[in-house]
């Protein structure tokens, strides 16, 4: 009977289906439970719902339109984010770590905000287009922006890079340089060594992080609404229209199923490119293949990305945080006249509550209120996202059919995931007073995915010898996982703690059916003042953002800093 | 792989390990966040459905909360049409004992679904006839305000030009390309305005007035925040357009959240014949709750002076009870339409999507 024990143990089949058995659970009870039973409930006869009087036109359009703008969007994406990426792997310069975390920042900025960043920057009266007209001295703004198909990509640009960075990057500063050396020694070019060794073991994390980008522009709403307008909608903007304004629900449930299924279409297409061919190769500490630029050529490629990153994912940011601090309205019939002063008024004006208001929230309370679902959020997916981790690694049939139901609430309409939840959840153990549990929980269905995809490629780099060299040497099973895989995966942990982190703070979506007023979050806060006229709300709107913006600099410096096993390691 | 000659067995061992402690973590969390909290002197709760958009003084509510020692739970989710969702979607199983917020362009859909029960409250003796929108009392009125354009001063003075007196004239040469406005399939007062356009111009001239809006430089943007803060000259955003739709009460928000109120009000709104839309909100009772008199005393509070004197300021927006006082601001700054623009909200049920198809086909399209 224990022979037949550890062949139970030794079938991969069975040992993933153990690591599976709670993530699982907990995407069918917390995602596939409440989608069933909205869809379930809508093409129910009370409804009164037939396909036959469908516009097909009403889906095909916005369909095409959304795998349009998502492969473009990917595209441009990977154009600026891998050279960011061998940027932040290979070099060593003076204000790296800033740098890194300043192009983590766009992520969780609301997308109401970054409209208004942009506008700052780039608006018909923003900077950009006023130095250009006083420059050339021209009648009218020369860059037309908002509300353009440009406007969409770059605005998905500029939230989307840093997955890259993040992903590849890390990958590739784990890469044992010394392949790179042995190529060279043998007489490769460097562009030879880049093909030949480089590129195909990077290959599995740029494909993690090109198909967590797309699902992700896939499923793009506050960017298209805010930023596109009225001529462009995409598949979830559609849904918005159709469930919140024309409260059509079944047509919505139609778009977000057909929604799914290209993602779910997307997810397996991943799987068949990225399944071909795995390489395990001892990795190495992130400092040993870092270094200075070496020559004149490479100093001036290192300053222009820079110089680009900067202009692309910071300047918005910095043009948001310079208007909380200018003061926005010029004196009365001076208009025409620029006079700004600096101002700390909506600072102050955040912290008190001039009308005794119910629902007001100091800035403070936003924050730990956010800090704390954020960390509920961590803790749920690195603990399941380690589990689905090792499940993917086991060689199973079992895996093709259960990783792509992983990724698909990547691709769920958050409206109409919050619309089952409410159908799902309103009674114990989901009352009122427990529902706050239920926004992290849909944080991490949005999380876990980024977290399987970097924690995945880590383990898959470990190679099986170096488990069997310390069970040889007579390490005990739990000794082996704290002293191999731990360390070497410590580096992917801290990604995607960052991503569990910042796909926390920003989440939007989910927020507008599932916060409840007694726990506001910053992003609901930002919202509450830019959804009222009057310069002071304008401002704190601005006010809020910044402070937003600190709380996430803060976490990312904070988990950076965290003496995990493995970073001294080397 | 390799894995096939040594097997993990350890590894297994260890992962459950690190799962027990976890998954105990992970009840511990889960279970704290799902006690329910320790109630003194059994206080009733009240669950209260609204929209983002809902507030009101802590004063005013506490007061309710200890005259009838009751505890209100505010359930506040996203715009109207996502409170009205979440009241038809629970319909067989209410998440709330009231809901508050849907106004006269939802209100035919809230009825037709059945979702409210009627309440004759006493206190409907003291709102204006025209008001009462829903037959039988379904749903009471609470609130009233005016979607209408708001324009920069500033901007009309120094280009001397004057304040159009009705919609037919935004379409005239010299206000071209001057008014931005809100897709109607995205924004409520993008589809309040389109209704004022109805209402004046009726079924068949809408559409006509809308081409000669677009021939003349019409911008459209989807949502009031890109609007207000984007497009719209008289705000803190600065935009190039000196018109906008946006609130009757919106000047009045303008001088009370402006660094410095004593300036006066930097916009205005164009007051005239079906210039404005009116929008009612309404309270009504959730069909099926267990607590029925709590909700009545709840909706009886609504309506009462004490609440109703709370609207302006908090939602700018006008109280319905005639015995309502409105705050010196809005005396100074607002403008009420004697002729704002109404339909029957039937008339809205029934029409709203083709309207808002029509609509997108002349002016987007």
């Amino acid at each position: 009977l224990k022979q037949k024990h550890h062949q139970w143990f030794r079938n991969p089949t069975w040992r993933a289906a153990l690591f599976w058995l709670l993530p699982a659970a907990f995407l069918g009870y917390f995602f596939y439970q409440p989608l069933v039973a909205l869809f379930n409930l809508l093409f129910s006869p009370t409804w009164d719902f037939s396909l036959a009087n469908l516009n097909w036109r009403k889906i095909w359009d916005p369909l095409w339109f959304t795998i349009l703008q998502a492969g473009l969007s990917t595209l441009l994406t990977l154009i600026i984010g891998l050279p960011g990426a061998w940027l932040f792997a290979r070099f060593a310069f003076p204000g790296k770590k800033i740098l890194k975390m300043l192009t983590t920042l766009p992520f969780i900025l609301p997308t109401v905000v970054v409209a208004a960043g942009l506008n700052a920057l780039l608006g018909p009266r923003g900077w950009v287009n006023l130095g250009l007209i006083a420059l050339l001295n021209l009648e009218s703004a020369p860059i037309q922006f908002l509300n353009t198909f440009g406007a969409i990509l770059t605005a998905h640009v500029f939230y989307n890079t840093t997955i890259i960075i993040r992903v590849v990057s890390n990958a590739w500063s784990q890469q044992n340089i010394r392949l790179q050396h042995a190529a060279t020694v043998l007489g490769a070019s460097p562009w030879q060594t880049f093909k030949e060794v480089t590129l195909p073991l990077l290959r599995p994390s740029i494909l993690s992080a090109t198909l967590l980008v797309f699902l992700f522009n896939f499923t793009s709403f506050g960017v298209v609404l805010m930023l596109g307008g009225p001529q462009f909608a995409t598949l979830e903007v559609e849904i918005y229209i159709q469930a919140l304004h024309m409260l059509n629900l079944p047509l919505a449930s139609i778009l977000s199923i057909i929604q799914l299924i290209f993602t779910l279409g997307i997810t397996v297409g991943y799987n068949q490119l990225a399944g071909m061919r795995e390489f395990a190769i001892t990795p190495r500490s992130q400092e040993i293949g870092l270094r200075k630029p070496r020559n004149l050529l490479e100093r001036v490629v290192i300053i222009v990305l820079i110089i680009s990153l900067f202009a692309l994912l910071v300047s918005p940011l910095a043009s948001l945080v310079m208007r909380s601090f200018v003061k926005l309205e010029a004196n009365r019939g001076e208009r025409g006249v620029v006079q700004r002063g600096l101002t700390l008024r909506y600072y102050r004006e955040l912290g008190t509550n001039r009308r005794g208001a119910l629902f007001y929230v100091p800035p403070i309370m936003a924050a730990r209120n956010s800090f704390m679902f954020a960390i509920i959020t961590i803790i749920i997916t690195l603990f399941l996202g380690l589990l689905v981790a090792y499940a993917l690694k086991q060689h199973t049939p079992l895996n093709a059919f259960l990783d792509p139901l992983l990724m698909l609430p990547l691709g769920a309409s958050a409206i109409t995931l919050g619309l089952g939840f409410i159908i799902v959840f309103n009674r114990p153990p989901f009352s009122n007073l427990a529902f706050p549990i239920l926004l992290p929980i849909a944080h991490s269905l949005v999380a876990l995915p980024f977290v399987v995809r970097t924690l995945g490629p880590a383990l898959g780099n470990i190679p099986e010898s170096l488990r069997n060299a310390a069970r040889v040497l007579g390490a005990k099973p739990l000794q082996v996982w704290r002293e191999i895989d731990l360390p070497l995966i410590t580096p992917a942990i801290l990604v995607a703690t960052i991503f569990a982190l910042t796909i926390s703070l920003g989440e939007f979506g989910a927020s507008i059916f599932l916060s409840r007023p007694q726990y506001p979050t910053l992003p609901v806060a930002i919202f509450r003042y830019i959804s009222q006229p009057g310069a002071l709300n304008y401002g704190q709107a601005l006010a809020m953002s910044t402070i937003l913006m600190v709380v996430c600099a803060g976490g990312i410096l904070l988990i950076e800093q965290l003496r995990l096993p493995g970073r001294d390691l080397f | 792989m390799n894995s096939q000659k040594f097997p993990l067995k350890g590894g297994i061992n260890s992962m459950t390990l690190k799962l027990k402690i976890l998954s105990i973590a992970l009840l511990i969390i889960l279970g704290a966040a799902c006690s329910p909290a320790i109630q003194a002197n059994e206080a009733r709760t009240l669950t209260v459905m609204t929209h983002d958009s809902f507030t009101a003084s802590e004063d005013v509510i506490r007061q309710f909360e200890s005259d009838h020692n009751a505890t209100i739970d505010f359930v506040r989710s996203g715009d109207t049409g996502s409170a009205l969702n979440q009241a038809i979607l629970s319909k067989e199983n209410p998440l709330a004992d009231v809901l508050f917020g849907v106004d006269n362009s939802f209100l035919g859909r809230a009825l037709e679904e059945g979702i409210f029960e009627p309440y004759d409250s006493p206190l409907l003796d003291d709102i204006s006839e025209e008001f009462k929108l829903a037959p039988n009392n379904f749903a009471l009125p609470v609130d009233y305000g005016d979607v209408c354009i708001n324009y920069d001063k500033t901007f009309l003075e120094e280009n001397n030009l004057p304040v159009p007196r009705s919609l037919e004239e935004l379409s005239n040469p010299q206000y071209a390309g001057l008014l931005v406005t809100e897709n109607p399939a995205t924004s409520s007062p993008g589809l309040a305005f389109l209704m004022a356009t109805i209402a004046q111009f009726g079924e068949e001239g809408y559409l006509e007035f809308w081409s000669a809006l677009v021939d003349n430089g019409l911008v459209v943007v989807n949502d009031w925040e890109t609007a207000y803060y984007t497009n719209f000259s008289g705000s803190s955003g600065q935009g190039p357009q000196p018109f906008v739709v946006s609130y009757g009460s919106s000047p009045a928000a303008e001088v009370y959240f402006s660094e410095d109120p004593a300036e006066g009000a930097p916009t205005a709104s164009i007051i005239g014949p079906n210039t404005c839309f009116r929008q009612i909100e309404f309270v009504g009772i959730l069909n099926g709750t267990e607590n029925r008199d709590l909700a009545e005393a709840w909706v009886d509070f609504m309506l009462s002076v004490p609440f109703q004197d709370d609207i302006p300021l908090q939602m700018f927006v006008f109280p319905v009870n005639s015995n309502a006082k409105l705050p010196q601001v809005f005396l100074d700054t607002v403008q009420i339409p004697d002729q704002p623009a109404t339909l029957p909200i039937e008339r809205i049920n029934q029409n709203r999507e083709a309207w808002i198809e029509a609509w997108t086909e002349t002016v987007l399209e």
